[in-house]
C-alpha cells in the first residue's frame, strides 16, 4: 500500500500547462452587480430591448433566490460583489471581425493553447468559436457552415441576427428562474456560441468553442443554446482553460440544447480550467447548468464530458425525454487531483413513452481530492416502457482521496426499467508491480490504467479529441507516482 | 549470471529469508521446491522488486551488477522477468496495448527503435499461437475475465515477447490440467537457450516431467537445505520432506 502513496503522490505534483496570461488591453468593468451594470453591459453589446428586459427579470429574480448548498463541496462564500461582470480585449471597431482583423496576441494566445484560428492551420473539419473572457473573438468556417444552412456563431451575434430563434428558444431549457446560478447567468451573460442546425441537415463539420478566461476577477459567464431541427445531426465540443492565479475565479454557465423530431445532437466537453495549486489556492468554480430537451420523437442527446480541471465542479448535464422513443445519454470521466472538488452527475428525466437512457460515470480521485457522482433518474407517469442503465465506477488513487456516489431515482410509472451498477477500486500495488516488473515506468503504468479504467467514456468523444482527453489525463495525473 | 548471496528478506517486520546462497549460470535450468511457506514464492517477488519485501542483509548479482540496487522497472529491463502464480488484472488496458508498451520499454532501454503497432501484432499474433492463446486474448482487458489457465499462457506469452534472461516462473503449474500444464511447459522449453536462464519455483514435481532442470534445490524455513540434480525431486516425491529434517507444515506464507 505504502508503496503506490509515495509513488501517487509524487505524481501528483504537477504544473498546469495552459497557466500563462495574455497581456493584452482590455475593456473591464468595475466589480459589482446591480440593474445599471446590466444595463450597460446590454447597451455595449447592442442588444434589441427585449434582451435586457429578459436580462433585468432574471436578475430580479436572482435577488430572491438563496446559493445552493446541497452539493458535496465547501467553499468560502462567493461576494458576488466583488467579481467584474464584463471584461474584453479592447478592439477598434465593432463586431463581428474577420479574422484578420483580430489582434495577433490573441490568435498568439490560442495557438499557443493548440487552437489555431486561421482556417488554413485549422484542425480538418473542425469550426471553432473562441470565447475570450466575456467576448467572442473569432469564429473559424462560418462560410462553408452557411451554405449547408447551419448558423454557427456568437451568442451575442445570434441575438441581433436572429432574434426570432432567441425568443423562441433561449430559456426554453433551463428557465432563468431554475437554479442560482442559471438565473445569474440569466442577467450577466456576456457571450457563448449559438448553433441551429435546419431540417434534415447533418452538419459537415464538428463544431467547437474553446473558452478561456484571462483577466482577472472577473467571472465568465457564457451561455450556448443548440437547437437541431428534425432529422438534423450536429457533434458539437468545447474546451476550456484559464491562467494560474492565488484568488478563486467563478465560471458559471448555461447550455441548453433542443432536439426536435429524430434530431441528434452529440455533446462533449473537455474541461481543463485551472484546478488550483498543490495546496488547493487558486483555481476555477465552475459552476454550470447543462440540459437537453429531446422534444421531438426519436430524438437524441448525447453528453460526454472529460473533467480534470477547476477547484470546484459543480454540473449535470442533464436531459429531459418528451418526445416518444426519445434517447438521453451520458458519459463522463471525472478527475480530481490535490485539493480539486468534484459534484457532477446527470439528471435523466424520462416523461414519453418508451424513452431510454445510459449513465456511465467514471469518477478517479487522487491526492487530497473528492470526486462525487450525482444522478437522478426520474420516470412520469407518461413514461410507459422506459429504460435507463446507470453505471458508476469509482477508481482512487492514494488512500486520501474520497468518491461518493448519490444516486436518485423516482418512478411514477410501474412499466419503466431501470439497472444500477457501482463499483469503487483502487490502483493496486500488484497492478503497478505487474507493469513496473514488465519494465514499463510507474508514471506510464498510472496513467495506462486510469485510461483503461475510462475507455468507455473515451470512445465516445469524437475521434480528433479522444487522444487529447487520454493525453490530458497523463498530463492531470503526472507526479502522481514516481 | 545470477549470484545470490547470504540473502535475508522480511514482510511487515517478520523474516521469511533467512540467508539463501544460490548461483545461476546462463543456459542453466533451477527448480525450486519445498513445503507451502517455505519462502519459495518470498524469493521469486524479492528477485523481481516488488516493495512488501524488505531485504535486510545478503546481495544478489546479476552479472557482477548489484541487483537490489535497482527499481522494479530497471530489473525488468536488464531482463529479469517474473511470471506470477496468481496475474492480476487490469481492465480496459488491452493485452496488446499493455504488451507493446512492454516491450517498447525495453527496447528503449537497450537503445532499439521501437517497434510499431502493425509490426508488434504480426509478432504477437505468432506468439500466442505458441502458447494456444487465441489472439482474440490481445485485444481483452490484461487477463480480464481470463480463467486460470489462460492467465498462465498470458504470462508465458509475455515471457516469449519479451525474452528475459532470467524467467522465474512462479508455480506456473499451480491450477493447470494436464493439457494446459503441457502447453505452458512447451512454452517454457521454447524459451531455454544457452543465454538465458530458467528459475521454477513449484510445489509438485509433476512440471519436473515436462520441463527437466538441470539442478534441484529444496528450500525450508527460509533456507536452501538441500540440493542435487533431477533425481532429488523424484526422490522428493516418493518420501516427502520429512527425511530432510522439514516440518511440511512450516507457517509462514
Amino acid at each position: 500500500m505504502a508503496n503506490t502513496d509515495k509513488q501517487v503522490n509524487e505524481l501528483i505534483k504537477r504544473e498546469y500547462e495552459h497557466g500563462f496570461v495574455t497581456e493584452i488591453e482590455a475593456d473591464t468593468f468595475e466589480p459589482g452587480l446591480n440593474e445599471d451594470v446590466i444595463r450597460r453591459l446590454s447597451a455595449i453589446k447592442g442588444e434589441p430591448e427585449f434582451m435586457l428586459e429578459w436580462r433585468l427579470k432574471a436578475y430580479r429574480r436572482w435577488l430572491e433566490m438563496e446559493e445552493p448548498e446541497w452539493a458535496h463541496v465547501h467553499y468560502p462564500k462567493v461576494d458576488y460583489q466583488s467579481i467584474s461582470y464584463y471584461s474584453a480585449p479592447k478592439r477598434k471597431e465593432d463586431m463581428p471581425q474577420s479574422l484578420d482583423e483580430v489582434d495577433p496576441e490573441l490568435l498568439r494566445t490560442y495557438e499557443k493553447l493548440g487552437i489555431p484560428l486561421h482556417e488554413r492551420a485549422a484542425l480538418a473539419g473542425v469550426a471553432v468559436d473562441a470565447v475570450f473572457d466575456s467576448v467572442s473573438v473569432a469564429t473559424t468556417f462560418k462560410e462553408p457552415l452557411a451554405k449547408a444552412g447551419v448558423i454557427f456563431c456568437s451568442i451575442s451575434e445570434a441575438v441581433k441576427e436572429h432574434p426570432e430563434l432567441v425568443k423562441k428558444y433561449l430559456g426554453s431549457v433551463v428557465p432563468a428562474g431554475d437554479n442560482y446560478f442559471a438565473g445569474l447567468n440569466a442577467a450577466t451573460f456576456s457571450d457563448g456560441t449559438f448553433v441551429y442546425v435546419p431540417k434534415g441537415v447533418r452538419c459537415p463539420m464538428e463544431l467547437s468553442t474553446y473558452f478561456r478566461i484571462n483577466a482577472a476577477n472577473t467571472g465568465q459567464f457564457e451561455r450556448t443554446l443548440i437547437i437541431a431541427e428534425a432529422g438534423s445531426y450536429v457533434s458539437y465540443l468545447e474546451g476550456c482553460t484559464a491562467p494560474m492565479r492565488d484568488e478563486n475565479q467563478l465560471h458559471a454557465a448555461v447550455v441548453e440544447l433542443v432536439a426536435l423530431d429524430d434530431a441528434q445532437i452529440k455533446y462533449s466537453t473537455v474541461q481543463n480550467w485551472y484546478p488550483g495549486d498543490e495546496n488547493g489556492k487558486g483555481g476555477i468554480y465552475n459552476f454550470v447548468t447543462k440540459r437537453g430537451a429531446c422534444i421531438g420523437k426519436n430524438s437524441k442527446i448525447s453528453w460526454t464530458q472529460v473533467e480534470t480541471g477547476s477547484a470546484i465542479t459543480w454540473k449535470y448535464p442533464s436531459c429531459i425525454l418528451r418526445g416518444e422513443n426519445s434517447v438521453g445519454e451520458f458519459y463522463s470521466v471525472a478527475l480530481t487531483n490535490n485539493y480539486q472538488q468534484a459534484d457532477t452527475g446527470t439528471k435523466m428525466i424520462h416523461l414519453g413513452k418508451n424513452t431510454s437512457s445510459t449513465i456511465i460515470s467514471k469518477g478517479i480521485s487522487a491526492g487530497h481530492s473528492s470526486n462525487a457522482y450525482r444522478g437522478l433518474v426520474k420516470f412520469g407517469p407518461g413514461a410507459e416502457g422506459a429504460r435507463n442503465f446507470t453505471q458508476c465506477d469509482s477508481l482512487l488513487i492514494g488512500d486520501k482521496s474520497a468518491a461518493h456516489t448519490f444516486p436518485y431515482i423516482e418512478s411514477k410509472n410501474k412499466g419503466a426499467m431501470l439497472e444500477h451498477e457501482a463499483t469503487t477500486s483502487k490502483v493496486s500495488d500488484e497492478q503497478m508491480f505487474l507493469c513496473r516488473q514488465r519494465g514499463i515506468d510507474p508514471e506510464q503504468a498510472v496513467s495506462m490504467i486510469v485510461n483503461g479504467f475510462c475507455k468507455e467514456v473515451f470512445k465516445e468523444l469524437p475521434m480528433e479529441f479522444a487522444v487529447e482527453a487520454g493525453k490530458l489525463l497523463e498530463v492531470s495525473l503526472e507526479g502522481s507516482v514516481g | 549470471m545470477l549470484s545470490i548471496k547470504n540473502l535475508h528478506a522480511t514482510v511487515e517486520g517478520e523474516e521469511i529469508l533467512k540467508g539463501i546462497n544460490l548461483e545461476i549460470k546462463a543456459g542453466e535450468v533451477h527448480a525450486i521446491m519445498g513445503p507451502n511457506g517455505s519462502g519459495k514464492s518470498t524469493l521469486s517477488q524479492v528477485l523481481a522488486g516488488n516493495e512488501t519485501f524488505t531485504v535486510t542483509e545478503g546481495e544478489v548479482l546479476l552479472d557482477g551488477e548489484n541487483l537490489l540496487d535497482l527499481a522494479t522497472e530497471e530489473r525488468a529491463r536488464e531482463g529479469i522477468f517474473l511470471a506470477f502464480q496468481y496475474p492480476v488484472e487490469i481492465p480496459g488496458v488491452s493485452n496488446m496495448q499493455f504488451l507493446r508498451t512492454a516491450v517498447n520499454a525495453q527496447r528503449h532501454h537497450r537503445g532499439e527503435p521501437e517497434m510499431n503497432a502493425a509490426e508488434f501484432m504480426k509478432l504477437a499474433r505468432e506468439t500466442s499461437k505458441q502458447v494456444d492463446l487465441d489472439p482474440s486474448f490481445l485485444k481483452r482487458g490484461v487477463n480480464e475475465g481470463f480463467s486460470g489457465g489462460e492467465k498462465k499462457r498470458n504470462e508465458i506469452l509475455q515471457a516469449l515477447l519479451l525474452q528475459p534472461r532470467l524467467a522465474i516462473l512462479d508455480e506456473t503449474d499451480s491450477g493447470l490440467d494436464i493439457d494446459a500444464l503441457k502447453v505452458v511447459a512447451d512454452g517454457v522449453n521454447a524459451l531455454k537457450s544457452k543465454d538465458r536462464a530458467i528459475l521454477m519455483v513449484t510445489h509438485y514435481q509433476r512440471l519436473l516431467n515436462h520441463i527437466v532442470p538441470d539442478f534441484v534445490h529444496v528450500l525450508a524455513g527460509g533456507q536452501i537445505v538441500k540440493s542435487g540434480g533431477r533425481e532429488l525431486a523424484l526422490e522428493l516425491e516418493d518420501r516427502g520432506y520429512s527425511w530432510l529434517g522439514v516440518n511440511e507444515e512450516t507457517t509462514a506464507s
